[in-house]
C-alpha cells in the first residue's frame, strides 16, 4: 500500500496560558492511500476535527509531519504553502450556513480557487463553474445567487463545488452532512460516493456518525481525547471492536430495529470524556474503561497490530498481546 | 398534592385531536401543523419522528403553550390532558398542567436553563411555584431529584451554576427540573440530538428508568430512527405538517404502510445496509406556505398516482392501531407497492 497522505505522530496542542496545554492531538499516525476513504470517528473533543484540519494546514502542528506524495508539508502554512497545495488538498466542512460567505455570490464562491490557476478567461470560468454546479446537482443559473437562498443540503453541494473544482487528489471531509436531515444526508453522501469514483479521490471523512462512516469508509479510525485508539477495515472495527471504548462506542449506537433495541442490554459508560488539558501518562479511556487493569494508568499503551488480528488493525490497549513479529 | 389521582397503567393520557397551527410571517401564513390526531398512554412512549420543518416541534410546543401568538395561531383542534382541552384553558383544579402535570425539556440545555441561578434553586423553584413547597423543602428536594438522575456529588452539584455542568449533566439537570412535580406526562424534544453518542445512551437508560419508577407517559420527538426503535411504544409519522404513518413500533418499523416511512428508512444506514444500499430521498419537502392540494408527499413519492396530486390522501387504517395517510390503501388502487399495501387495505 503507497500512502498518498501520511500523519506520523502528528501532535497539535493549544496553549492556555498559566502552564496549561490542550492535548487536543497527541502523536497520531495515519496513512491514507491512494483512493482510500478513511473514516475518522470520535465523540466532541476527541480531536477529530483539530486532526484533519492540521492535516491540512489549517492548524500549524505542534511536532510530527505530515508527507503528500513523499513530501513533507509545511509545519506551519505560509500564504505560498496554502497556494502551492490547494490545487491538490481541499477540505468540506460541517455547516454549510457558516462556511460559505454570504456577501458573495455561489457562482463567486466557487470560482475563487481558481485565480490560482492562471490562463482561464472569464467565460472559461463562468463555463466550468456551471458544470460543477450541474455535477453536484444544481443549476447552471444557481451561480448568480447568494447563499441564503439555498437549503441546507444545497449549500452543503456549494461547498462540494467549490472544493473539488480546484480537482484536489485528496480531501478532508470535516462531519459533511452533521447539520443536514437524515433523507438529505443520503443524497449528499451519494453524491461524495459518485464524485470520489468518478475523479479518483483519497478522503478523510470525520463524522461522529458511526453507521454513516461504516457505510462510506474502506477503513475506520477510532479517537479518544487526542489519541488514536483503533484502526482496521470498517466492517471489522464497527462489527468486531477490540478496544473496550470501541466496544462501548459500537454499542451505544441505536439501530433502527426496535426488537434488536429491546433485547439489546444496555452497556452504558459511565461518566463522560475528560478534559484535554494537561493529561497525564497512562491510556486516557482509564478512568471510564469497564475493563481497566493496574498497568492501563502507569503505561500509555500504543497503537500496534494484535496477535489475533490482521496486519492492517491496530489497537492501542494492554488487553491486547502485540502481534509477534514475523 | 394534585386534586387528580395518578394515571392508571394504559389510560389515555393526552390525547391530540386534529391540531392545526398556523404563523403569520413577512413571507405570508405558514402552515406549520396541519392537522395531527395522536394519543399516548400512562407508561408509554410515543415517538413522533420527522425531519426539520416537518411540525413536530411545533405540535408539543403548542400543547405546551409556547407557541408565541401572534404570529403563531392555532386553528383548529384538541389537546386533552386526561379529559380537558388545555388548549383552552392552562389551569385544572386551581393547578397549573404545564410544568407541573406535564413536564418538558428541550434539545439544548444550556440555553433552556438560566445561567445566572443556580441548577438547585432551577429545580427548586417549580417545586416552590406549582407545589407549594417551602424553600428548605424545595432545596433538599431538588437535591433528592438531582441525584435520581444519576448526577454524582448531587449537593455540591445543586450549588453551581449551568456553565459549571457538561451537556449531558445539563440535560439531567434539565429532567430534574420537569420530573420534580412527577408530571403524568414527559414532553422531551429532540433530548439528546446535541450529545455525544454515549451521553445519549445514558440519557434515553435515564428516560426509561425514570418511567418505569413513575409510570408517566412520553412523548419523545426526535429525527433519529435508531433513538426511536430504543425508546417507542407507538410512532408517528410527521411530514410537511402531517402525521402521515401512525401504529407501534413494529408496524412502522416491519411493516410500513407509507412510502415516506420507507424512504427515511432507506436513507438511513443500519447494520444490515450493504456497501451501495443507501437510497436517498430526492428533492425537499413542499412549501408550507403553499401546501399542495393533495398528498405533501407526492413530489418526491415513488408511487405517485395522479389522484395523489388532486386529492388529500384519506388516513386509511391498514391494522388495528395502523395507519396511513395515503391513496395506496385505497381498495380501487393498483398494486404496486406490495411492501407498502401488504394483505391489502381494509
Amino acid at each position: 500500500m503507497t500512502a498518498l497522505v501520511e500523519a506520523r505522530e502528528l501532535t497539535k496542542h493549544f496553549a492556555l496560558g498559566r502552564g496549561q496545554t490542550v492535548h487536543a492531538v497527541d502523536q497520531v499516525s495515519l496513512a491514507i492511500a491512494e483512493r482510500e476513504v478513511v473514516g475518522l470517528v470520535g465523540e466532541s473533543g476527541s480531536g477529530k476535527s483539530t486532526f484533519g484540519k492540521t492535516l491540512v494546514g489549517l492548524h500549524s502542528k505542534t511536532s510530527g509531519e505530515v508527507l503528500f506524495g513523499g513530501e513533507r508539508l509545511p509545519a506551519v502554512y505560509g500564504a505560498k504553502d496554502f497556494q502551492r497545495w490547494a490545487g491538490q488538498i481541499q477540505m468540506i466542512f460541517q455547516d454549510p450556513y457558516s462556511s460559505l460567505n454570504p456577501r458573495m455570490t455561489v457562482g463567486e464562491i466557487i470560482a475563487e480557487g481558481l485565480r490560482l490557476k492562471p490562463g482561464r478567461d472569464r467565460a472559461a470560468v463562468a463555463a466550468e463553474v456551471g458544470d460543477w454546479l450541474a455535477r453536484v446537482g444544481l443549476q447552471r443559473d444557481h451561480a448568480s445567487r447568494y447563499p441564503h437562498e439555498f437549503s441546507g443540503g444545497q449549500r452543503q453541494r456549494v461547498g462540494i463545488a467549490r472544493a473539488l473544482i480546484m480537482q484536489p487528489r485528496f480531501v478532508v471531509c470535516d462531519e459533511p452532512i452533521s447539520a443536514l436531515d437524515v433523507s438529505v444526508q443520503a443524497q449528499i453522501v451519494r453524491l461524495l460516493g459518485e464524485l470520489k469514483r468518478s475523479l479518483g479521490l483519497t478522503m478523510l471523512f470525520i463524522a461522529h456518525d458511526l453507521s454513516m462512516v461504516r457505510y462510506v469508509s474502506d477503513r475506520m479510525a477510532v479517537m479518544y481525547l487526542g489519541s488514536l485508539v483503533e484502526i482496521g477495515p470498517a466492517d471489522d472495527v464497527y462489527f468486531r471492536p477490540k478496544h473496550p471504548y470501541t466496544e462501548i462506542l459500537t454499542a451505544s449506537n441505536p439501530q433502527p430495529d426496535p426488537q434488536s433495541e429491546r433485547r439489546r442490554t444496555s452497556i452504558t459508560v459511565k461518566g463522560e470524556i475528560a478534559s484535554p488539558i494537561n493529561v497525564g501518562v497512562g491510556c486516557r479511556f482509564a478512568a471510564r474503561c469497564p475493563k481497566v487493569m493496574d498497568v492501563c494508568r502507569k503505561e500509555t499503551p500504543v497503537l500496534r497490530s494484535v496477535a489475533d488480528g490482521a496486519a492492517e488493525r491496530r489497537v492501542a490497549c494492554h488487553l491486547f498481546p502485540p502481534a509477534k513479529s514475523v | 398534592m394534585s386534586a387528580q389521582p395518578a394515571a392508571r397503567p394504559g389510560e389515555a393520557v393526552l390525547e391530540v385531536t386534529d391540531l392545526a397551527v398556523e404563523f403569520t410571517t413577512h413571507g405570508g401564513i405558514v402552515q406549520a401543523v396541519r392537522g395531527a390526531s395522536f394519543s399516548v398512554a400512562a407508561g408509554k412512549t410515543l415517538a413522533i419522528v420527522g425531519e426539520s420543518g416537518c411540525g413536530k416541534s411545533v405540535t408539543v410546543q403548542s400543547i405546551m403553550g409556547l407557541i408565541p401568538m401572534p404570529p403563531g395561531r392555532i386553528t383548529r383542534g384538541r389537546a386533552l390532558f386526561r379529559g380537558v382541552d388545555i388548549l383552552q384553558r392552562k389551569v385544572i383544579d386551581g393547578h397549573d398542567v404545564r410544568g407541573n402535570r406535564i413536564g418538558m425539556i428541550f434539545q439544548d440545555p444550556m440555553s433552556s436553563l438560566n445561567p445566572t441561578m443556580k441548577v438547585g434553586d432551577q429545580i427548586a423553584e417549580t417545586l416552590i411555584v406549582h407545589r407549594g413547597y417551602s424553600r428548605k423543602e424545595a432545596a433538599n428536594r431538588a437535591v433528592e431529584l438531582l441525584a435520581s438522575t444519576n448526577i454524582p456529588e448531587a449537593e455540591k452539584r445543586a450549588a453551581q451554576y449551568p456553565f459549571a455542568f457538561s451537556g449531558g449533566m445539563l440535560q439531567r439537570a434539565m429532567i430534574a427540573v420537569a420530573i420534580a412535580c412527577e408530571p403524568d406526562v414527559l414532553i422531551a424534544d429532540e433530548p439528546t440530538t446535541a450529545l455525544d453518542v454515549t451521553i445519549q445512551a445514558q440519557i434515553l437508560d435515564l428516560l426509561k428508568e425514570l418511567q418505569r419508577r413513575n409510570g408517566m407517559a412520553i412523548v419523545l420527538i426526535t429525527h433519529d430512527l435508531g433513538v426511536v426503535a430504543r425508546m417507542a411504544d407507538d410512532v408517528a409519522v410527521m411530514y410537511a405538517g402531517e402525521i402521515v404513518e401512525k401504529g407501534s413500533a413494529e408496524d412502522v418499523f416491519y411493516r410500513a404502510a407509507h412510502p415516506y416511512t420507507l424512504g427515511l428508512r432507506a436513507a438511513m444506514p443500519s447494520r444490515d445496509t450493504a456497501k451501495a444500499g443507501l437510497q436517498p430521498i430526492e428533492g425537499a419537502p413542499p412549501d408550507l406556505f403553499a401546501p399542495p392540494q393533495g398528498c405533501g408527499y407526492f413530489a418526491r413519492c415513488p408511487h405517485a398516482m395522479r389522484l395523489c396530486e388532486q386529492r388529500h390522501p384519506r388516513n386509511f387504517t391498514v391494522a388495528p392501531g395502523h395507519e396511513s395517510l395515503c391513496w395506496l390503501h385505497d381498495r380501487a388502487a393498483p398494486r404496486v407497492a406490495p411492501e407498502l399495501q401488504g394483505g391489502g387495505a381494509k
